[in-house]
């Protein structure tokens, strides 16, 4: 994984390096994030602005109150149109309903590019960068069953997920997860509808700790005897370890989980995680940022990684107990690399 | 002869004035009894909740470990509705308790943890910030007369875009609480002294759940047995009798909302421990949760009637939905829509009981 994401990345730097020294300068370039209260957002708002800054550009960067707040960022939509924007990048709150004004801003002549979240269908936007959330869920799954080894067969398996409405973040982690531990997920575009007698439940966190704890509480009621925890982020890992470690079990239960946050590769550190995959926020929006820029200096729309309908900004498996098979980078090396 | 007027008297009706006694129905019986005992409706749906869970799960609801669970999973917002029972027993309410405690422990963790405060001073620092975000949530209810929805409306705003300025949503993880500040995850230890350890049906449980339990039995003293417990009742009941009968009405209210801030900061120091870090993204509906909670116990939301314990049965029954609906298997949205129609019949029931006749 690192490989191609090294790769990908140098393409693309390659092509936008220094070759536009005009035409860019000046020009506006709008960011759109879900919310400005979670680390990841506030990591790509900081890449953003760092390369706008490098290349000459202004940057207007807009988030929504809470997630899931659409109306805000129409107005902002509607702002970037009025403001001239050369390009836009959004992480959208509701990937359908915003497909339509952007459709305005892309018939204005703005590049826009999806951020994190590729939009519903994924051709409203331009272009999409992100974190590929199946293979991220793929590589925790398959660490977790080759650490396993003949156990994986007798697993029982906790879904500790993000929350009812199923966003496509969490159904890509949770079907990536189940498909690399070797278990059929039936329909891939929702979870908790497969009947693998290892799985013992689906919870939702809301992605938080005290989520993360309650969900893990509930699971070891209905099974003390869980020792495989999948969790959507590592603030539910967090919390799921407190819940396992309040009855004893903390030390005999595989917890694994994605984001890469630095609080989050600290714990793969000392042990509460066994192993994240971390992604690349800050990477995300500064290539969204020279995408722009090239595409203000001469037209040049990006182009999606091979085999994908988005461009992939990487993901790597960050662990101290490397497994067979399993591609994955070394604690200090995530840490040199994380977010938040 | 001196006496003679005096004897005329003799004849006439000794009864004094007296209410026209009519016959009541069975319900109307019943509407009496719950009118002078509040706490027996929310009382009555703990019961049955339990008795049709515990059916239901074939039990399980009442092993042990599920009932620690539900303790435990009821004890933080058990708490917060304990400050907000006070609140909306003045016909007030807050929005902000949620927002409050967060920032409350956001503020007590960094201290403690990130600029290496002495533990006991950055907890004594996090509760008196609790307590002055509540003495100016009283100040503009009593002083700027404001109403108390929009007060903590706004303050609630305040206080949760000031939670994720300043922490930009990271977490302090557990672990660096346990290195620098073992003290603040207090709430969060088993009960145990030397051999002995608290256990409900073989299940050892938390000092949060005492705490929990220990504050409303506090309060409840408070409410029904100190001038200041009848004075708040008297305010929310109807404020210019108070003022009337001579109640500080004001300073009686502003005191409310301080205690409350109380509650809430001793909120904020267990929710530490429960949920093992310092996370500014909980919590995020615990405001909402309170007011349900005492709203399902029975508290009038007009002010002046209700029971502290109710809020606890409240809390309790809540709690009870949402640990026998997830043994069930029952999609955890259930727990949200069994909650919500709680709410509705629990309000109801108090207008029911308000029309009284007699």
């Amino acid at each position: 994984m690192k490989t191609t994401f090294t790769s990908a990345a140098l393409a693309l730097l390659a092509t936008t390096g220094t070759a536009f020294a005009a035409g860019h300068e000046g020009a506006t370039a709008c960011l759109i994030t879900k919310t400005d209260i979670n680390p990841f957002f506030v990591k790509m708002r900081e890449g953003a602005a760092a390369k706008a800054e490098e290349l000459g550009m202004e940057l207007q960067a807009y988030a929504g109150q809470v997630d899931g707040d659409h109306e805000a960022q129409v107005d902002a939509i509607e702002t970037c149109i009025a403001a001239g924007a050369k390009g836009i990048l959004i992480t959208a709150s509701d990937t359908k309903a915003i497909v339509e004004p952007l459709r305005r801003a892309r018939d204005a002549g703005i590049l826009v590019i999806a951020l994190d979240t590729p939009l519903e269908p994924i051709d409203g936007a331009d272009a999409t960068f992100a974190t590929d959330n199946f293979e991220a869920g793929r590589l925790i799954g398959a660490w977790a069953a080759a650490t396993l080894g003949d156990e994986a067969a007798n697993a029982k398996i906790g879904m500790l997920d993000l929350n009812e409405s199923q966003p496509s973040v969490g159904v890509l982690r949770d079907q990536g997860f189940l498909t690399g531990f070797g278990i059929d997920v039936k329909d891939p575009s929702r979870w908790g509808d497969e009947d693998d007698p290892r799985i013992i439940g689906n919870e939702v966190t809301a992605g938080n700790e005290e989520g993360g704890r309650t969900a893990m509480e509930n699971l070891l009621l209905q099974d003390p005897e869980i020792n495989v925890v999948y969790t959507i982020n590592e603030p539910a890992a967090a919390g799921a370890y407190e819940a396992l470690r309040a009855m004893g079990r903390d030390g005999d239960v595989l917890i694994v989980s994605v984001d890469g946050g630095c609080p989050g590769v600290q714990n793969v550190a000392d042990g509460v995680i066994g192993a994240t995959s971390q992604q690349y926020p800050l990477l995300m929006a500064s290539l969204g940022i020279e995408a722009i820029a090239e595409f203000a200096a001469n037209g040049t729309v990006p182009e999606p990684s091979e085999g994908l309908d988005f461009f992939n900004t990487g993901v790597n498996l960050v662990t101290d107990a490397p497994a067979d098979g399993v591609e994955s980078i070394s604690v200090e090396e995530g840490l040199e690399r994380c977010w938040g | 002869m001196a006496d003679s007027y005096e004897a005329s008297a003799s004849g006439a009706d000794t009864r004094v004035a007296e209410f026209e006694q009519t016959r009541r129905s069975p319900l109307g019986h019943l509407q009496h009894l719950l009118h002078n005992y509040p706490t027996l409706v929310p009382i009555f749906i703990l019961l049955l909740s339990v008795a049709v869970f515990a059916v239901v799960t074939d039990g399980r609801l009442l092993s042990g470990l599920a009932i620690k669970i539900t303790l435990e999973q009821t004890a933080i917002v058990g708490i917060l509705a304990c400050a907000q029972t006070l609140i909306i027993l003045t016909a007030g309410i807050d929005l902000s308790v949620g927002a409050v405690m967060v920032l409350s422990y956001v503020a007590m963790g960094h201290m403690a943890v990130t600029y290496g405060w002495p533990p006991s001073i950055s907890i004594m620092a996090g509760l008196f910030l609790a307590m002055a975000i509540g003495a100016v949530n009283g100040l503009l209810v009593t002083r700027i007369k404001l109403p108390p929805f929009i007060v903590t409306l706004g303050m609630w705003q305040i206080v949760l875009a000031t939670v994720f300025l300043y922490t930009g949503s990271q977490s302090i993880r557990s672990q660096d609480i346990d290195a620098a500040a073992p003290l603040l995850k207090l709430f969060g230890e088993r009960v145990e002294i030397g051999d002995w350890s608290l256990r409900i049906m073989g299940a050892p449980t938390i000092y949060a759940v005492v705490l929990m339990l220990g504050l409303f039995v506090l309060f409840w003293y408070v409410l029904n047995h100190t001038a200041w417990g009848r004075q708040v009742y008297a305010v929310g009941d109807d404020i210019e009798a108070a003022e009337l009968a001579g109640v500080q009405t004001k300073r009686v209210l502003l005191s409310v909302y301080i205690v409350a801030g109380f509650i809430v900061g001793i909120a904020a120091w267990a929710a530490i421990g429960r949920v093992g870090s310092i996370s500014p993204s909980s919590f995020a509906e615990a405001n909402l949760d309170s007011i349900a909670a005492v709203v399902i116990g029975g508290t009038s939301l007009f002010g002046g009637r209700g029971t502290i314990m109710g809020t606890l049965f409240g809390a309790l029954t809540v709690g009870v939905f949402a640990t026998g609906l997830k043994l069930a298997g029952a999609n955890p949205q259930w727990v949200l829509f069994a909650s919500g129609c709680l709410i509705i019949l629990a309000v109801a029931l108090d207008q029911w009981i308000r029309r009284i006749s007699v």
